[in-house]
């Protein structure tokens, strides 16, 4: 197990010599690429605020998860459950995704204003069509022959669609549910930059403002280990409720 | 055990069928008409009854709609003239009139849930009929013994050997305890010596059980083999079904089928399967497209 770590741990290690001492080296301004020294002597000396700052944007990305994970599978649910549905609103739903979020963005900050609403709502407009593709999909991945033995044992709607359809469409939910789960932090942070009082998009924001690389580059690693954080744990939850899906 | 069992007609000259012949028939299928496309007919008034506990093969050449004739008798599709009746008392589950639910089907591929271990595949049936969990666990823990699976109560599918999920599968249509069974070409996919031990388990099993069992094969010896009777059709579409007697005594094992009875009822539907050939090879030429067509329309279901 631990020798399979081994290559990453020293990648990393060796990349983050190349930083500290390659900006030394070339003398690259501070305010351009600071050392990763001081990125973590930033980290340390705002950790109080940082924290508080970590927190909201989680809760943001969080709640717009959520939020996607119950309007993802109800509408996946819909285009299961009505051809018409499928025909009506799968084209609208690639066609959503052609809109460029961020040229949106400050209209929805305009109609749910600057707290959180407006983060929450654009993290779900990044996250919504990956877990709504991969939903949907997945009730399409049946296996026809389990479905029409199941209706000759007698099987009602619904039992087959809790034991067959919910199972079978696992495996991509969760694909979709994993690109989601990155892109929630994304959309929370791109809340944040169009105006708001905290998180970890405004303060980078703030630290750009005053020229403090350091402090923009801190924000930065915690929002990639927040990403991480989802990531691995959906990966966790798939572990556990996704069984062997190929014979 | 909930599984009908029927008394065992004697073991006389024909074997059984006399006997049940008083009996109403527990199927009966009457000049059933059916084409997936308008104009393409797959099967052509074709007629044929079970009776209770009786084993029945359906032999006939790949691809002639042999698989339609199940998916109609489950339920599964409607004939477009004749009917199928089925007399086994239970309503169906698919509203008035349905026949869903009221035969056991196994299919061709074992059609087991990947992502259920061998005794949540096996409780299926029973938990689509509406029995409490428990119940249904407890049946079929019982049952696991007499069909080789026991101690594969926790192994997923995937873990097991194409003859041991065909026993699940059956297992699992059995004890769903339908008093008629359709076997579609439950072996066609294994290699020859597993085939053997499991037409030999399957005889083992249906003595003990005693349901009636349709079985469709277009494997000569394991018709004669297995079946009470045979019911060959030589033609497509298929219209008439050509049946003959297997009046060999049970239990019967794979060494029958050196025997002389076998040998002659063999002879018989090799004939029988020769002039059916020789007879539609006048029309080969305007019939080979159509055949296309039909394997097509199978694989769909």
């Amino acid at each position: 197990m631990i020798r399979r770590y081994v290559p990453g741990v020293l990648l990393v290690l060796v990349l983050a010599l190349l930083w500290e001492y390659g900006v030394q080296w070339f003398s690259v301004p501070h305010y351009i690429i600071p050392k990763l020294s001081s990125v973590v002597t930033a980290l340390w000396d705002n950790r109080s605020s940082l924290t508080h700052h970590f927190g909201v944007t989680l809760g943001e990305a969080l709640l717009g998860l959520f939020l996607s994970v119950v309007t993802g599978c109800a509408l996946a649910i819909w285009m299961h459950m009505s051809k018409l549905a499928q025909r009506l609103v799968y084209p609208l739903l690639v066609a959503s995704q052609t809109i460029p979020v961020i040229a949106l963005s400050p209209i929805l900050v305009m109609w749910f204003g600057y707290e959180m609403g407006s983060k929450i709502a654009i993290a779900v407009l990044f996250c919504f069509f990956p877990i709504a593709v991969g939903a949907s999909d997945g009730f399409k991945a049946v296996n026809r022959d389990i479905l029409e033995l199941m209706q000759t044992m007698g099987g009602s709607k619904s039992a087959i669609f809790f034991k067959l359809y919910v199972p079978s469409a696992l495996p991509s939910f969760f694909s979709g549910l994993k690109v989601a789960a990155t892109f929630s932090v994304a959309g929370a942070t791109i809340g944040e930059w169009l105006g708001a009082e905290s998180g970890l998009g405004v303060f980078s924001k703030r630290a750009s403002g005053m020229m403090r690389a350091d402090s923009v580059f801190a924000a930065v690693i915690l929002l990639s280990v927040m990403g991480i954080i989802l990531f691995l744990f959906v990966k966790w939850l798939e572990s556990v409720l996704v069984k062997p899906n190929k014979i | 055990m909930n599984i009908s069992q029927y008394a065992v007609p004697d073991q006389g000259d024909s074997a059984g069928t006399l006997g049940a012949e008083t009996k109403p028939p527990l199927l009966e299928v009457d000049r059933m008409t059916f084409g997936y496309n308008s104009g393409r007919t797959l099967l052509d008034g074709v007629s044929f009854r079970i009776q209770p506990g009786e084993f029945v093969s359906l032999l006939a050449p790949s691809g002639s709609g042999k698989s339609t004739i199940f998916r109609l008798i489950a339920g599964l599709l409607e004939p477009q003239s004749g009917s199928v009746t089925i007399r086994t008392g239970k309503p169906g589950k698919g509203g008035k009139g349905s026949r869903l639910g009221q035969v056991g089907y196994m299919p061709q591929k074992d059609c087991l849930l990947p992502w259920r271990p061998v005794l949540d595949n096996a409780v299926l049936g029973l938990e689509l009929q509406g029995v409490p969990k428990r119940q249904a666990i407890e049946k079929v823990r019982e049952m696991m013994p007499s069909f080789g699976l026991a101690g594969t109560e926790k192994k997923y599918p995937h873990e097991l050997s194409g003859g041991m999920r065909q026993r699940v599968s059956f297992l699992r249509s059995v004890v769903c305890g339908t008093e008629i069974m359709l076997l579609d070409e439950p072996f066609s996919a294994l290699d020859a010596m597993t085939r053997v031990d499991m037409q030999e388990w399957l005889l083992s099993v249906w003595e003990q059980y005693r349901s009636s069992i349709l079985f469709i094969t277009h494997d000569v010896d394991e018709a004669l083999l297995l079946s009470d009777r045979v019911l060959v059709a030589t033609e497509s579409p298929i219209r008439e079904l050509h049946e003959i007697t297997i009046d060999m005594p049970r239990p019967r094992s794979y060494g029958d089928t050196v025997g002389e009875i076998f040998a002659a009822r063999k002879r018989t539907v090799l004939e029988l399967l020769h002039r059916g050939q020789s007879s539609s090879g006048n029309t080969n030429k305007s019939s080979a497209p159509v055949r296309a067509q039909q394997s097509q329309g199978e694989g769909n279901g």
